[in-house]
């Protein structure tokens, strides 16, 4: 111990500022921040003529989903729901088979440059597109129908699920990886003993979460033509059948709400 | 026989790890490798299983030069060099059989590693391994059940597993307590006499590496500044690796640290305050 008394210490201490060190700037920037809020706010134009006419429209929608009728449009109901369910399945699957190969190709740690690259051009394609877009794209090819839903959601998949993946691979714990080369392994044999373990959780709760996503935007594509549940929903609201209309995003609700739980439940086992 | 030939590794950012580093580790000799932090001890063991691509230099082991292998020759003949890691780098989720049949990854064809179906020799000789090890028992546990000493030994296994003619060990008891810190060195020491198996062992504790190293050679800055039996360090050949430290391990308590008195005396509010401005 010294001999400085503790009272020679300060008592109070206040965290630094980080960013912006100087005082006059932090509130130059803080005014212009109110300040361009309150003009943006002051631009924009509404129609209160317009929104109480709609204000009576949703209340009709709204009413109509606090009697949903499950009853009347059940067979077109239970029809989109089954296309639904097999196109979000069949293009999961499809999605990760393919996924799996790109995202290894496009995990910098594996790959020699131009794999990588070609792999995260893809990737960057899948992902830049949208689902609807890609979705009106391929119903214009395809024709309307599950078909190009179910491409439209594969390829989506890929986008995310080989990104993730290969982010993933690229933050293993390299040790392992060092340690299974250092025996002499080959590509693959490295691939299976020292990534394979270490991504696999991630994969496959990664797969589940992608099952989820596909079956919500099965229903969004359906609007465009694609096919299922969406397409069903679309209809229903054409004809104003708003009780039809509450009835399915009901069913698209519990489904969802059964997935999430069920992926939640299988993913704590794989860990 | 292990032979290092004025091997040199510059790293793209420039550092030199390693600047005409020769060597002779002759058969069934322990050669202990000390230095401080950064002195280039994970590099030069990595540089001799290729892990970290040699700059230049000839490493031989046997009649092959180990820096000029090509790529698929390389898988061949790292086979025969057994690695041991400081944080035991064994895949966590796989059993402790697969992480000790990953030692013959090297030897079988891809579909029987993907299979887990290696041939019955291999098999058994894992088996004779896990039981050499005291881990019989374990062998169906996934590696990340077992304990820090535990997961060492396997991670030895799995080293004999590859029927090397060389042992590299990197920092193995630098994760452990000091008591299994001891069992373990002892445990690669006494197998590397069975087998007449030399071992590079990169090592931080200087009295560990003492008490059962056959040889010391100590790595300063990316050369070599010791080479000798562990009798012959001492206070001033440790000064040469590490640099100036009081090495005496009794010392007296009571005696003034005059450093630190001096660091804490004066003003502190005032200096503080003027730090602030």
């Amino acid at each position: 111990m010294n001999d400085v008394p503790m009272q020679a210490y300060p008592a109070t201490w206040s965290r630094p500022p980080q960013i912006l060190t100087h005082r006059g700037w932090r509130i130059v920037i803080q005014l212009g921040i109110v300040g361009y809020l309150l003009l943006a706010g002051a631009s924009i134009e509404v129609d209160w003529q317009r929104v109480v006419v709609g204000l009576e429209r949703g209340q009709r929608f709204a009413m109509g989903f606090l009697q949903p009728d499950f009853a009347s449009r059940w067979g077109d109901i239970s029809r989109g729901l089954i296309e639904s369910l097999t196109m979000t399945l069949t293009s999961t699957v499809i999605g990760v088979l393919i996924s799996v190969p790109i995202g290894i190709g496009a995990a910098r740690n594996l790959t020699p440059r131009y794999v990588y690259l070609i792999c995260r051009a893809i990737i960057a394609v899948s992902r830049a597109l949208q689902e609807v877009i890609i979705a009106i794209f391929l119903v214009a090819m395809f024709g309307f129908g599950p078909f190009a839903g179910f491409l439209t959601l594969s390829f989506a998949t890929i986008g995310f699920l080989a990104k993730l993946l290969a982010d993933d691979i690229e933050e293993i714990e390299p040790g392992q990886a060092d340690a299974i080369r250092a025996t002499g392994a080959s590509w693959w044999q490295l691939i299976n003993y020292a990534i394979q373990p270490q991504v696999m959780p991630r994969l496959i709760g990664l797969s589940l979460y992608r099952l989820d996503i596909n079956f919500r935007e099965s229903a969004v594509i359906g609007i465009v033509g694609a096919g299922g549940i969406g397409g069903t929903l679309n209809t229903a609201i054409d004809r104003y059948e708003y009780d039809s209309a509450g009835a399915i995003l009901l069913v698209i609700i519990a489904i969802v709400m059964v997935a999430e739980y069920a992926s939640g439940y299988i993913r704590k086992f794989v860990q | 026989m292990l032979q290092i030939h004025q091997l040199t590794k510059t790293y793209a950012t420039g550092d030199t790890a390693l600047s005409d580093v020769s060597l002779t580790v002759p058969e069934g000799q322990i050669m202990g490798l000390i230095g401080p932090s950064g002195a280039g001890k994970s590099t030069l063991i990595r540089c001799i299983n290729r892990l970290v691509p040699p700059t230049r230099g000839e490493i031989t082991l046997g009649d092959v030069d180990l820096a000029q292998v090509g790529h698929r020759e390389l898988r061949h003949q790292r086979r025969r060099i057994g690695m041991i890691f400081q944080e035991y780098s064994l895949v966590e989720r796989l059993t402790v059989m697969e992480n000790v049949l990953s030692g013959r990854l090297g030897y079988v064809p891809f579909w029987r590693s993907f299979t887990r179906r290696f041939p019955a020799a291999d098999v058994q000789r894992a088996y004779q391994l896990l039981d050499r090890v005291g881990l019989l028992d374990q062998a169906d546990k996934r590696a990340d059940a077992l304990s820090g000493g535990q997961r060492q030994r396997v991670g030895i296994a799995r080293a004999l597993a590859q029927e090397p003619e060389l042992l590299l060990v990197d920092e193995p008891t630098a994760s452990l307590d000091p008591k299994t810190s001891r069992q373990i060195m002892r445990l690669i020491t006494e197998i590397c006499g069975e087998r007449r198996l030399p071992a590079i062992v990169n090592i931080h504790d200087v009295p560990l590496a003492q008490q059962f190293m056959q040889r010391i050679v100590g790595l300063q800055a990316g050369e070599i500044v010791f080479d000798g039996a562990p009798a012959d360090l001492n206070e001033a050949t440790l000064t040469t690796i590490y640099g100036e430290e009081d090495w005496n391990p009794h010392r007296d308590d009571d005696a003034p640290e005059p450093d630190d008195a001096i660091a804490t005396h004066g003003k502190p509010r005032e200096a503080i305050e003027e730090a602030g401005r």
